[in-house]
């Protein structure tokens, strides 16, 4: 079995879609189908008559990647040689996750599919030109910036607790490199039968104006400032993989991305944001207690 | 042969009971919801071997669908109106993958305003995507023609739509002819072996980014077969007609042996002509469009040629600015090289459910004398 993509075709240095793609890749040992929604990783790495996959992978329209992967699901039962052990896992942006092909997810979650949906989130529909997405944090530049309280709420909202109000059996949030978090939730997941939903935090050069060499600098930022925090839930039942020792403050995070730009000063919206994040760690400690 | 009376839908759930498709998938929308609900009992009832995915919305009913068909498995969805509007995205993607879905559409009228019965409006607005689309006079037809979608679908490897008249067709309750379920796994044969999501040798793509040194490449492919296509429609068609007695063509013509004039037209509406025709319209023949893609524009040259006049009578609405269909246009283009053309006429009846009668027929041919 390969073990990582043949290359990585027009994605952008330090994107971290490929990244996150190849650490998927890495964690499998079994036969796998992959399913792409339109975005950044499917352009980039299928361009003809190239194409990245060691895997069969299809790719069907923006919004519907959870459909498609159902029907393969669904086909697997007439596979007999391979069910056992063969994984449908479908890849989307958070455009595509959290905006147009919400109602399809929701629908793959409901009926029970036996399929891994990973959202790899870079929090704006960085494809088409850095346009706002459900995902895009308040005061981050994009090329269809309104006024922030107008347009976007101090928190984007959450499609993890749309997942976990689904009950289904794994919900998980990590990012592209950090302690091997990823690819072990990529395995214990796989390991689970039925609807499986993880949501990774995907660092956009473009998107977020940064350096390409600040990628997983600025990606374990996200989590050591608790923006991101690394967590699972098993059956809905919460556990924090990872407490930082020192919290650093989310302006720092902020500084290191031009989107932010004009956000970082303005001191009063970064008060009332620390304090919403401060307020969703203690949360979440409390929840694992 | 077994003769029982079914509707249209329990026709259609029939034939799908001895297809037995693997995957079904479905979000329901009037007039067709009974199709899925008697395939399910049979499921349930151990009759068929078929998943069934109860989808969202027809969006990710037809996504299923290119999922379940790119594994290289027999597939099949059916809706209408709206819910085919809705899958028009996926519909491009399917044709374009080249994956042999069927879809059974009971034709419904468009929105708005809001209206569940029958016209043309929902299929004639997608048909250029890329399917093959077949349209049932009556609830016999569209049994068997449910069948032959999934034969010529495998030889072809483009997507069918199976059409029949909502509520006229779908409900109407007639004797029909039905083969046995031997009948029908021999001549469906094994699916042939295609592209699969399974090969993990080969680990095949689907749906691959295609620049402009190669998008049109694949697009013309596309309309090639759609046009090769006619053959083997046709060679289908005769197979299944020496098999078991019918009379399937690209079209279907009557009375025109003698007649100077031709109504054109398809669907359950045929049924009203050739009533009309044999009672008080010796002068006038019929040419029932069967096969509307492909269109089948030679099969119409050689009956027109030498004709006075044709109506084309459409149950559906351009909106080019005249009040004509899309049938019309498609026959006008279709004779426009003919040297000594007929003179042609169009005339847009049973929108939206409304009864065209013989009494109405002729009427409208009256205009024309």
């Amino acid at each position: 079995m390969n073990k990582q993509l043949i290359n990585m075709g027009s994605l952008c240095i330090g994107c971290g879609a490929g990244i996150i793609a190849n650490e998927i890749i890495k964690s499998l040992n079994e036969p796998a189908i992959f399913v792409l929604a339109t975005g950044c990783l499917e352009v980039g790495t299928t361009t003809y008559p190239h194409n990245s996959w060691p895997y069969p992978v299809i790719h069907a329209n923006f919004g519907n990647a959870a459909s498609v992967a159902s029907g393969i699901a669904r086909a697997r039962k007439f596979n007999q040689k391979i069910n056992k052990n063969l994984q449908i896992i479908a890849i989307a942006g958070d455009g595509a996750t959290y905006d147009i092909g919400l109602a399809a997810l929701s629908g793959m979650a409901e009926r029970g599919e036996d399929v891994l949906y990973i959202c790899y989130n870079n929090q704006a529909y960085m494809n088409t030109g850095i346009q706002k997405s459900g995902a895009t944090p308040i005061g981050a530049q994009n090329s269809t910036l309104l006024k922030w309280e107008v347009e976007q709420k101090l928190y984007p909202k959450s499609v993890i607790k749309i997942m976990l109000a689904h009950k289904i059996p794994y919900v998980a949030q990590t990012i592209p490199i950090f302690n091997n978090d990823l690819t072990a939730k990529i395995k214990k997941a796989i390991n689970i039968k039925g609807p499986k939903y993880i949501e990774i935090l995907s660092p956009c050069i473009r998107g977020w104006y940064y350096e390409p060499k600040d990628s997983l600098n600025i990606i374990n930022l996200a989590v050591e400032t608790c923006f991101w925090p690394l967590f699972e839930y098993e059956d809905n039942q919460l556990k924090i993989n990872y407490v930082p020792e020192n919290k650093e403050k989310i302006s720092t995070w902020l500084k290191l991305q031009k989107r932010f730009t004009e956000l970082s000063k303005d001191k009063n919206l970064i008060d009332k944001l620390q304090k919403q994040i401060n307020k969703n760690w203690e949360e979440l400690l409390k929840e694992n207690n | 042969m077994k003769k029982i009376s079914l509707t249209g839908n329990e026709a259609v759930a029939y034939a799908l009971k001895q297809v037995e498709p693997e995957v079904i998938s479905f979000y329901p929308i009037t007039p067709t919801t009974e199709i899925i609900q008697l395939t399910n009992k049979y499921i349930l009832e151990g009759k068929m071997k078929t998943e069934m995915i109860l989808a969202e919305s027809e969006h990710s009913a037809l996504s299923a669908c290119v999922g379940a068909a790119a594994c290289n498995l027999r597939t099949v969805t059916a809706t209408a109106s709206q819910g085919l509007l809705y899958m028009h995205e996926v519909l491009t993607v399917a044709s374009g993958l080249n994956l042999p879905i069927v879809m059974i559409v009971g034709n419904r009228s468009i929105s708005a305003p809001l209206n569940i019965h029958n016209d043309h409006s929902d299929t004639m607005a997608v048909k250029d995507s890329g399917w093959l689309q077949f349209y049932a006079e009556n609830p016999q037809e569209a049994y068997y023609l449910t069948i032959l979608a999934f034969k010529i679908t495998n030889l072809i490897k483009i997507p069918a739509m199976i059409c029949l008249d909502g509520f006229i067709t779908t409900h109407e309750l007639t004797k029909i002819n039905i083969l046995s379920d031997k009948e029908v796994k021999n001549f469906l044969g094994k699916k042939d072996k295609q592209k699969s999501l399974f090969n993990f040798e080969k680990a095949p793509i689907f749906g691959q980014l295609s620049l402009p040194d190669s998008y049109l490449y694949f697009r013309f492919k596309l309309a090639k077969k759609i046009k090769k296509s006619k053959k083997i429609i046709e060679k289908t068609f005769t197979n299944f007609n020496q098999k078991f007695q019918t009379h399937f063509n690209l079209i279907e013509t009557f009375n025109l042996t003698t007649a100077k004039n031709i109504i054109i037209a398809s669907s359950s509406i045929c049924g009203t002509i050739k009533e009309t025709i044999t009672q008080n319209l010796k002068e006038w023949g019929l040419i029932k469009i069967t096969t509307y893609r492909p269109f089948p524009k030679k099969s119409l040259i050689n009956i027109c040629k030498n004709k006075e006049k044709i109506i084309i009578l459409d149950k559906s609405l351009t909106f080019k600015g005249e009040k004509t269909g899309h049938l019309y246009e498609e026959v006008k283009e279709a004779l426009f090289d003919l040297q000594e053309k007929p003179k042609i006429f169009g005339e847009v009846v049973g929108l939206g459910g409304k009864a065209f009668s013989p009494k109405d027929l002729k009427k409208l041919i009256q205009k024309y004398e």
